[in-house]
C-alpha cells in the first residue's frame, strides 16, 4: 500500500522523481477507473508539468516540503483555480473557479500535487456517490457495491491505490462512512480546525474538510498540512494545529475508551462484532475499556435531516443562471431562475432544498429548524457528560458494509439511516476518524469509529495508530482484474 | 402536522424549482415519511435548552479595512451565461425588490 | 389631485421611517473589495460579494465600528448581535440571500431629537449588505416594463446601517426634518457622505392614519423609492390623503408596498407577488457573534465629536441666544452644511454673530462644498468689512462669491480688484500705516527729506499688499502723509 510520508521522503532525497510517481499514479487512473470512475477529472498536463518543477527544485536544493510529490485526489466539491469544479452537479457543469481552496494552497505549498477531482453525491448530499451527474462510483472492494458517500470518489481512489492522500468533506459522515466501506482511513477534524474558504457549502455549520488516507500516519500528516487558522474563515479555530504525527505512535496506555452502545446498537451483527473486537485490541494495548451509553445520541439523525437540509436550501439558492453555471432561458428573471434550477439540480438535490426551505418557511421554523438546533444543543450537551468519563469513544461508523448500487436509492429515509452513527459528531462539532478493522461476513471492510471531544485529535490519532497496528489484515482490492496498469 | 402537496407546491415555488404532477406526488411521500422520523425530536420539551447555531463558542471575528486586489472582470464575466457592457445580462425582471 | 373633502383635522398621520445609510468605509461588509461609488461597473468584485460557491464573508471591524458611532449618536444601546440570513432570489443579490442582523441588532432602543424640541424614538440601527445595481434596458428604464436588465455587483456587500424610527412622526415636515437630521448626525459621526442623490441615503416610509385621539394603529402601507425630502414629504402626503379618502368612504387600507413615482406624483401598489415573501430568516451560519466589549463601546463613544443639537446649541450661545425661527432656521442650515466655523470664527474675531450667520445661511450654504473650504478668517474679515461699512452688503455677497469660486483668496484685494473704493483707499492706507510702523527708521530719514527710501517703503507696500497696490497711487500717499505730518 502506497504510504505518503515515505513516498514524500523518497522524493525530497532524490531516491525517486516526482514525475516518476505522479506518472505512475496517473497510470493506475489510466489503467484502472474505467470500471471504478472515482475521478470526474484527471488533470495529467498540470500534474505533470507541477512534478517537473518540484523536481527542479529539488534539484537546484531547495525542500518542497511533508507531502512533496505526493499525489493527491481532491474532492470535486474543493475550488481550483482554473480547473473544473462541479460538485457532482449539472448546475456548475463547465465552472471553473476564479480561486483556489485554502485546503488546496496549503496542499500545494506543502509539495502536494493535484492530479485530478474525485466523484462525489451532488452537492456532497448523499451516502453513495450515486446522486452525481457523472454517473455513480464503484467499490474497488466490489464493483456491483457502492464506495459510499458522499467523498466515495476520494475514497475509492485511495482505495484502488490511484493516489495515496485524497481530500473530501463530512456534512453527517460523508468522509468517515465511505472511508468505512473502502477499507481505508477517513477523518472529519473539530468543526473549525480546517478551513473551509473554498469548499462548496453543503451545510455551513456542519461542514468539515478531512483527509481520506492509505494509513492512519499519512492522515496525521495531511491534517497537519491542511489544518490551521485561516483569516478568510470567520469559523476557523485562531490556534495551531498539534503534532498529530507524534500521537500515532504515542500508544493507548491508560487512555479511558468507551465504547458507545448507541453507535453499535441496531448495526449489522459483524459490524459490532468487528467493533467488539477493536476494543478488545485497545484493551490489550493498555487502554481502560468500558460500556458508555448516551441515549441522545438517537435525536442526531433527526436534527440533523432537518439542520443540514435547512442550510443547504439557502446556501444552494445561489444557483441561479445569472453569474455562472448553467442557465436555462426563459422569458423572465423568475421563470429563468426556476427552469435553470429544475433542469440543474438532480431529485435528492432538490428533496433537501425542498426539506429545508419548509423546515425554515414561516409557521415552521419553531416546530422545526429551532427545535431541531435544540436537539443539537441536547446531543452536544450528552457527548460533554460522556466525554468527562472517557477520552474516546468507539462504535461503528457505517451501520452495514458496502451496499449493492441502486439498493436505497428510491428510499431516501433509508439511505439517510447510513449515516446515523456518524452524525453525531457533525452536530457537536466534534473530530473522529474511521479506521479499517477487518472484514464482514461479505469480505468487505469494515470500519470502527473513534470519536473524541472538540481539538481531540490527539487521542483519536493516538487510538487509530493502534488499531491500525491491530487491525486484522483486508485483501487489497483486486485490482489486476480492473484492466492493466501498463499505460494506454 | 403531516406535509401537505399543497405545501410542497409551496415550498417549491419559494425554492424556485418547478415540479410536474408526478414528482409533487412523489415529494410529498418522501418528505412526510423524512418528517415522520423528526416526529421524535418534536416531541421533545427541550424549552430550557438554547438552539446551537454553532458548534464553537467562537465570536467578534474581525478583518481590517484594509483593500485587497479583487477579481479580474473579464474573467469573471467569462463565466457568466450572458453579458452585455460589461455587466451581468437577465431577463426582464417582473417584480420590484421585496 | 381633487382637494379631499373632509376635514383634515380630524386625522392623525402615524409615521414610522427606515433610513438606509452607506458607510464610509474603504472595503465592503464582508470582503476587502473597494467601497467605491461611480466605479467602471463590476471592477469591484471578488469571489465573495460575487457569492462564488466556496467563498465565505469575515465581517468588516470599522463597519461595526462606524455602526457603534450611529448607535452611540442615536443615544442607543449596544447589545451583542447576530447575523441572520433573509432568503430571496433576486438578480442584484449574489448569493440569494441576504446578511442582515435580524432580532438580534447590534444598536437598539435610542432617540433623535429635532430641532423643534420634538423626540422621534429610534427602535434599532442594524448592519446589513447592500445588494448590487440593476439597470433596466427598455421599456423606458423600469422595471417590469423593459426588455431586459443589466446587473453591476460593485455595490454588493457595501456596509448599511438601516436605522428605523419607532412610529412617532406625525407630519410630512417632521418626516423631512428626521431625515434631515439624521443626515446631518450620519454626517457627524464620519460614518456616511449622506448623499441622498447618489443613493448613500435611501429612505422608506410605514405611514398609517388614525383618528385623533384613538390609541389603535390603523393598516399601514410601506412606500419605497423615496430619493429626496422633497419626494418624502409629497409620497406622505398623497399617501396619507389616499389612506384617508379610503377610510372616509368607507374602504379599508390594504397592507401593502406602495412605489413612489416621482414623475406622476403618487404611491402605486407594486405588482402583486406571485409568491408571498417568506424570507426564512435564521442565523447565518458562516459568522460567529458580534458582542463589541465595554471598553471597545466607550472608546467609540468617547471620540465622538459634537453632533448637530450641540452645535446648533453652541452657535445659538454666541448668538446670545435667539427665539427668532429665521435664525434657528438659519443655524440648523450652517450646522446641517458643516460651516460652523465661519461663524464661529467670525465671532471670535468680532464680527456680528447675526451677520455671519446669515451670510453663513445664504450665500456660503449656496455652494457648500467650496464653503466648506473656504479659510473661516478670510470669512471673518469679510464680515467684519460689511458691517463697518467699508463695504455694501451687495458688494460683501460679491465678494463672498468670489471666495467662493476661487476656492478662497484675500477679501481685500478682491475688493479692491473689483473696485470697491471705499475699502480700496482705506485698506490700502492701513497697509502703508503698518509699513511706517514696522520700519520706523526708514520713515524718519523720508521725513528728514530724504527721497531715495521711499523706493523701499513702496516695495514693502507692494510686498504686503501682494502687488495689487498700484505704486503711484502708494508714492502720492507717502507724500500726503510727509506733507501732513
Amino acid at each position: 500500500m502506497l504510504v505518503a510520508g515515505e513516498l514524500a521522503g523518497q522524493i525530497r532525497r532524490r531516491e525517486r522523481s516526482a514525475r516518476e510517481v505522479v506518472t505512475e499514479a496517473l497510470d493506475r487512473v489510466a489503467g484502472g477507473d474505467a470500471a471504478i470512475r472515482a475521478f470526474v477529472r484527471v488533470c495529467a498536463d498540470a500534474a505533470l508539468a507541477e512534478a517537473e518543477a518540484l523536481d527542479r527544485r529539488i534539484a537546484a536544493g531547495e525542500d518542497p516540503g511533508p507531502l512533496a510529490g505526493v499525489p493527491v485526489a481532491l474532492k470535486d466539491n474543493l475550488c481550483t483555480k482554473g480547473l473544473e469544479t462541479t460538485c457532482g452537479s449539472r448546475i456548475l457543469e463547465g465552472w471553473r473557479p476564479p480561486y483556489d481552496a485554502t485546503v488546496v494552497e496549503r496542499l500545494r505549498s506543502a509539495g502536494a500535487i493535484t492530479i485530478g477531482k474525485a466523484n462525489m453525491d451532488e452537492f456532497a448530499m448523499g451516502s453513495s456517490t450515486e446522486n452525481s451527474a457523472a454517473g455513480p462510483t464503484r467499490n474497488p472492494h466490489d464493483l456491483s457495491r457502492v464506495p459510499g458517500g458522499s467523498s466515495g470518489g476520494s475514497a475509492a481512489a485511495v482505495a484502488a491505490g490511484f493516489v495515496p492522500v485524497a481530500l473530501g468533506s463530512d456534512t453527517g459522515g460523508s468522509i468517515r462512512q465511505p472511508a468505512a466501506l473502502c477499507g481505508v482511513v477517513g477523518v472529519k477534524p473539530t468543526y473549525g480546525l480546517v478551513s473551509r474558504y473554498g469548499l462548496v457549502a453543503f451545510a455551513s455549520s456542519l461542514d468539515q474538510i478531512g483527509p481520506l488516507t492509505a494509513s492512519v500516519g499519512d492522515a496525521a500528516l495531511v491534517l497537519e498540512v491542511i489544518g490551521g487558522h485561516d483569516p478568510a474563515d470567520s469559523t476557523s479555530i485562531d490556534a495551531p494545529v498539534p503534532r498529530l504525527s507524534d500521537a500515532v505512535e504515542a500508544g493507548v496506555e491508560g487512555l479511558r475508551v468507551g465504547v458507545c452502545l448507541e453507535l453499535i446498537d441496531g448495526v449489522a451483527r459483524d459490524v459490532e462484532a468487528r467493533v467488539r473486537e477493536a476494543a478488545e485490541a485497545l484493551s490489550g494495548a493498555g487502554a481502560k475499556v468500558e460500556d458508555v451509553s448516551i441515549p441522545e445520541l438517537r435525536y442526531g439523525l433527526s436534527a440533523y435531516y432537518l439542520i443540514a437540509p435547512a442550510e443547504a436550501s439557502s446556501n444552494l439558492a445561489r444557483y441561479d443562471g445569472v453569474r455562472y453555471g448553467l442557465r436555462v432561458d426563459a422569458p423572465d428573471a423568475a421563470a429563468m431562475n426556476k427552469a435553470t434550477r429544475t433542469a440543474g439540480f438532480g431529485a435528492e438535490v432538490k428533496r433537501r432544498i425542498m426539506l429545508g426551505t419548509y423546515a425554515l418557511s414561516a409557521g415552521y421554523y419553531d416546530a422545526y429548524y429551532a427545535q431541531a438546533q435544540r436537539a443539537r444543543t441536547l446531543v452536544t450537551r450528552a457527548f460533554d457528560r460522556a466525554y468527562a468519563q472517557v477520552d474516546v469513544l468507539l462504535g461503528a461508523t457505517s451501520p452495514t458494509t458496502a451496499f449493492p448500487l441502486g439498493a436505497k436509492v428510491d428510499d431516501p429515509l433509508a439511505m439517510y439511516l447510513s449515516d446515523v452513527c456518524t452524525i453525531p459528531s457533525n452536530l457537536a462539532g466534534h473530530p473522529a476518524m474511521s479506521v479499517p478493522f477487518g472484514t464482514g461476513d461479505d469480505g468487505l471492510p469494515v470500519g470502527v469509529q473513534v470519536l473524541a471531544p472538540a481539538l481531540g485529535e490527539k487521542e483519536l490519532f493516538r487510538v487509530g495508530g493502534v488499531l491500525e497496528s491491530l487491525a486484522p489484515p483486508i485483501a487489497l482490492p483486486a485490482l489486476g482484474a480492473l484492466g492493466s496498469v501498463e499505460r494506454t | 402536522m403531516a406535509i401537505s402537496r399543497d405545501d410542497v407546491a409551496y415550498v417549491a415555488a419559494l425554492a424556485r424549482l418547478e415540479l410536474s404532477e408526478e414528482e409533487l406526488e412523489r415529494y410529498t411521500v418522501q418528505l412526510a415519511s423524512i418528517l415522520a422520523h423528526a416526529a421524535d425530536i418534536a416531541a421533545l420539551d427541550l424549552s430550557d435548552l438554547a438552539p446551537m447555531a454553532h458548534p464553537l463558542p467562537l465570536k467578534n471575528v474581525f478583518r481590517d479595512d484594509e483593500p485587497r486586489p479583487g477579481l479580474e472582470r473579464d474573467v469573471v464575466l467569462a463565466a457568466a451565461p450572458a453579458v452585455e457592457d460589461h455587466r451581468f445580462c437577465v431577463p426582464r425582471i417582473l417584480g420590484e425588490e421585496p | 389631485m381633487t382637494p379631499a373633502a373632509h376635514d383634515s383635522g380630524a386625522w392623525e398621520w402615524v409615521v414610522g421611517l427606515e433610513v438606509h445609510c452607506e458607510l464610509q468605509t474603504a472595503t465592503k461588509l464582508f470582503c476587502g473589495c473597494r467601497n467605491r461609488f461611480g466605479d467602471e461597473p463590476n471592477t469591484n468584485i471578488c469571489p465573495v460579494c460575487l457569492g462564488l460557491p466556496g467563498s465565505l464573508p469575515v465581517l468588516n471591524r470599522q463597519a461595526v465600528e462606524l455602526a457603534m458611532r450611529i448607535g452611540a449618536a442615536l443615544h442607543c444601546s449596544v447589545r451583542p448581535s447576530i447575523f441572520h440570513r433573509k432568503n430571496y432570489f433576486y438578480p442584484d443579490m449574489p448569493k440569494d440571500y441576504q446578511i442582515s442582523q435580524y432580532d438580534e441588532p447590534i444598536n437598539v432602543g435610542g432617540f433623535l431629537e429635532l430641532p423643534d424640541g420634538s423626540r422621534v424614538g429610534i427602535v434599532r440601527a442594524h448592519l446589513e449588505e447592500d445588494t448590487g445595481k440593476t439597470t433596466h434596458v427598455g421599456g423606458g428604464g423600469r422595471v417590469g416594463s423593459s426588455e431586459y436588465s443589466l446587473v453591476d455587483y460593485n455595490r454588493a456587500g457595501v456596509p448599511l446601517v438601516e436605522i428605523v424610527s419607532e412610529p412617532d412622526i406625525r407630519s410630512a415636515e417632521q418626516a423631512r426634518l428626521y431625515v434631515s437630521e439624521l443626515r446631518g448626525i450620519l454626517v457627524a459621526t464620519g460614518a456616511s457622505d449622506g448623499r441622498m442623490e447618489e443613493g448613500s441615503m435611501r429612505v422608506d416610509a410605514n405611514i398609517s392614519v388614525r383618528r385623533v385621539g384613538s390609541e389603535q394603529f390603523g393598516t399601514r402601507c410601506e412606500i419605497k423609492n423615496l430619493n429626496s425630502l422633497r419626494s418624502l414629504g409629497r409620497a406622505l402626503e398623497y399617501e396619507a390623503r389616499r389612506q384617508i379618502e379610503l377610510l372616509e368612504a368607507g374602504e379599508t387600507v390594504v397592507q401593502e408596498t406602495r412605489h413612489w413615482d416621482e414623475e406622476a406624483n403618487r404611491t402605486t401598489a407594486m405588482r402583486s407577488k406571485e409568491e408571498a415573501f417568506d424570507y426564512r430568516y435564521f442565523p447565518e451560519p458562516d459568522l460567529v457573534p458580534l458582542d463589541p466589549d465595554p471598553a471597545w463601546q466607550r472608546a467609540v463613544a468617547a471620540s465622538l465629536g459634537p453632533m448637530p443639537a450641540d452645535r446648533r446649541a453652541r452657535i445659538l450661545e454666541v448668538l446670545g441666544g435667539t427665539e427668532a425661527s429665521a435664525q434657528r432656521d438659519q443655524v440648523g442650515v450652517v450646522v446641517n452644511q458643516a460651516l460652523d466655523d465661519l461663524v464661529l470664527t467670525a465671532v471670535d474675531h468680532g464680527a456680528p454673530g447675526s451677520l455671519a450667520l446669515a451670510r453663513a445661511a445664504n450665500e456660503a450654504a449656496a455652494n457648500p462644498e467650496a464653503a466648506r473650504r473656504l479659510d473661516p478668517k478670510a470669512f471673518a474679515q469679510l464680515i467684519l468689512f460689511e458691517a463697518s461699512g467699508k463695504l455694501s452688503s451687495t458688494q460683501s455677497k460679491e465678494v463672498l462669491g468670489e471666495l467662493l469660486v476661487r476656492g478662497g483668496g484675500d477679501p481685500e484685494a478682491i475688493a479692491r480688484a473689483k473696485g470697491f473704493e471705499a475699502l480700496a483707499a482705506d485698506a490700502l492706507a492701513a497697509v502703508i500705516d503698518e509699513v511706517i510702523k514696522a520700519n520706523p527708521a526708514e520713515w524718519d530719514s523720508y521725513l528728514g527729506g530724504n527721497d531715495k527710501v521711499a523706493g523701499a517703503l513702496i516695495g514693502k507696500v507692494m510686498a504686503a499688499t501682494k502687488g495689487q497696490a498700484d505704486g503711484k497711487v502708494v508714492a502720492a500717499e507717502l507724500r500726503r502723509l510727509r506733507s501732513s505730518s
